[in-house]
C-alpha cells in the first residue's frame, strides 16, 4: 500500500504550493497518472480522502487524467502504444521495447481559492 | 505516518528505536515549483487554476540523490536487493560477506516490518548492520536509508547492501539512491513473477535467481523466467546461484568487484590512501 506514501508526497507539493499562492483552501487536485507508473488509481483515490482531511486540501475534487503507455520498439524503429508492461509489440510481436511515456505520476495542477 | 514526508512515521524504527526527529533529509525543499498562476476559465469567479508539474515522488528522489551522491563521493557501491519474502536474500548477503573477505569493508542497512533477526544474522558475520523497521510501512524510503547512513559511517570503497522489506510491489517505486536495484527471485517461486510483478524486474539491473540446488525437485522453468524478465526489462542481467551450496556464486562475486572498482575509480587519489592506512 504505498500509494499512502504517494498520496502523503502529493499532499505535501499541493499544501506548499497553496500556501505560496495564499490560498485559502484547494478545490480541486489534478493528477497525471501513467498507465505503466507504479500506482493504482483507486488506492491512490481512496488515500486522497484520508490525507487530506483537516488540511487545506480537505473536500477537494480529485481528476484524474490517465495517459496512456507508449514504449520505442527498437525492431519496428518507432513508438508504439503499451497498455501493460510485458506486453509485445502491436506492431512486430517483440519485447525490445523501453518506456517512452505513461510511466510518470505527477501533480499537473490545483485550483484554489 | 508522518504528515511530512509519508516515511512511516512514528511507526518506523531504526535498530528498534524511534529515531524519527524530521532532520536534514526533511530540510530537502520541495519548493522550486515554476507555478504560473492563470485565470479558471470556469467555475466560481475567485477560483484559479495553478500549474504544479511536480512528480508525487520528488521529495524521495531529491533525497536519493543526496543519498547517492554521498555515496559516490565515498566510492561505495550500492545496491538494492528486492524480492519477495523468503527468497533467500539474508542467507545470500551472510554467504556473500563470507566469500567477500577482506577484499573490502562491507556494510548492511536491514529494512523489515519488525524484528532485528536479519542484521543480528549480519552482525553475526562482523559486519556492520543498521536495522530499519517501517512498523507497519511496506518498503524503504530515501529519508529511511539516509538516517541509516547516517548511522553506519560508511569506510571509502565499502560495499553497502540495502535489503529492502520482502515485498514485490511497493519497493519498487522508491529510488534510495544505490547505484543498482537487485531483484532476488528463487526457483521455489512461480517463474511467471516477472510477468505478475513487472514494476520490479522493470526496475532491476540484475536479477539473482537463487536456490538453483533445488531446481531438480521444483518444476521451474529457468529459461521461461528469464525470458519473461527480459520481456519486461530488456537486457536484464541474470546471474544463477546457490547461496546455500556457493554454485554460481563466482559470478556474483565478480559481478559486485567489478561494479566496487567502478564506483571507485572517480574517487580521489587522497581518499584512496586514507582508506589504504586506516
Amino acid at each position: 500500500m504505498h500509494e499512502m506514501a504517494l498520496a502523503q508526497g502529493m499532499l505535501e507539493i499541493v499544501e506548499a504550493t497553496a500556501r505560496r499562492e495564499g490560498a485559502a483552501r484547494v478545490t480541486q487536485v489534478r493528477l497525471e497518472i501513467g498507465a505503466l507508473s507504479h500506482v493504482a488509481t483507486d488506492a491512490l483515490r481512496f488515500c486522497f480522502d484520508a490525507v487530506t482531511r483537516g488540511s487545506l486540501a480537505e473536500g477537494a475534487e480529485l481528476a484524474i487524467d490517465d495517459v496512456p503507455g507508449e514504449a520505442w520498439c527498437m525492431p519496428c524503429g518507432g513508438n508504439v502504444p503499451l497498455a501493460r508492461l510485458g506486453d509485445a509489440c502491436p506492431r512486430c510481436g517483440g519485447y525490445q521495447l523501453a518506456v517512452t511515456g505513461g510511466g510518470d505520476m505527477r501533480v499537473k495542477d490545483i485550483a484554489i481559492v | 505516518m508522518c504528515t511530512t514526508c509519508g516515511c512511516g512515521g512514528h511507526e518506523a524504527t531504526i535498530d528498534g528505536a524511534t529515531a524519527f526527529r524530521h532532520a536534514d533529509p526533511h530540510a530537502v525543499a520541495i519548493g522550486a515549483v515554476h507555478a504560473h498562476a492563470a485565470k479558471h476559465a470556469h467555475g466560481a469567479s475567485d477560483e484559479r487554476i495553478v500549474a504544479v508539474e511536480r512528480d508525487l515522488l520528488a521529495k524521495n528522489d531529491a533525497i536519493a540523490a543526496l543519498n547517492r551522491r554521498t555515496l559516490e563521493q565515498r566510492g561505495v557501491f550500492a545496491l538494492n536487493l528486492v524480492s519477495s519474502p523468503g527468497s533467500g536474500k539474508t542467507t545470500l548477503l551472510v554467504r556473500t560477506i563470507e566469500a567477500w573477505g577482506a577484499r573490502s569493508p562491507v556494510a548492511v542497512i536491514e529494512g523489515d516490518q519488525q524484528t532485528s533477526f536479519d542484521a543480528d544474522r549480519i552482525r553475526a558475520t562482523g559486519a556492520p548492520a543498521v536495522q530499519v523497521n517501517t512498523g507497519k510501512g511496506c518498503h524503504l524510503d530515501a529519508a529511511m536509508v539516509s538516517r541509516a547512513l547516517a548511522q553506519l559511517d560508511l569506510a571509502p570503497r565499502s560495499l553497502l547492501f540495502v535489503e529492502n522489506v520482502g515485498n514485490l510491489v511497493c519497493p519498487a517505486a522508491f529510488d534510495l539512491g544505490e547505484a543498482h536495484k537487485v531483484v532476488i527471485l528463487s526457483v521455489t517461486e512461480g517463474e511467471d513473477k516477472p510477468l505478475k510483478y513487472p514494476d520490479m524486474f522493470r526496475a532491476a539491473d540484475l536479477m539473482v535467481l537463487n536456490k538453483v540446488d533445488l531446481a531438480p525437485y521444483v518444476s521451474f522453468d529457468r529459461a521461461r523466467a528469464i525470458e519473461m524478465a527480459r520481456r519486461v526489462r530488456p537486457g536484464l542481467e541474470v546471474i544463477e546461484l546457490s547461496a546455500t551450496t556457493g554454485a554460481g556464486m563466482d559470478a556474483w562475486l565478480a559481478w559486485l568487484d567489478a561494479g566496487l572498482r567502478r564506483a571507485s575509480s572517480q574517487l580521489p587519489a587522497a581518499v584512496v590512501a586514507t582508506a589504504q592506512a586506516g
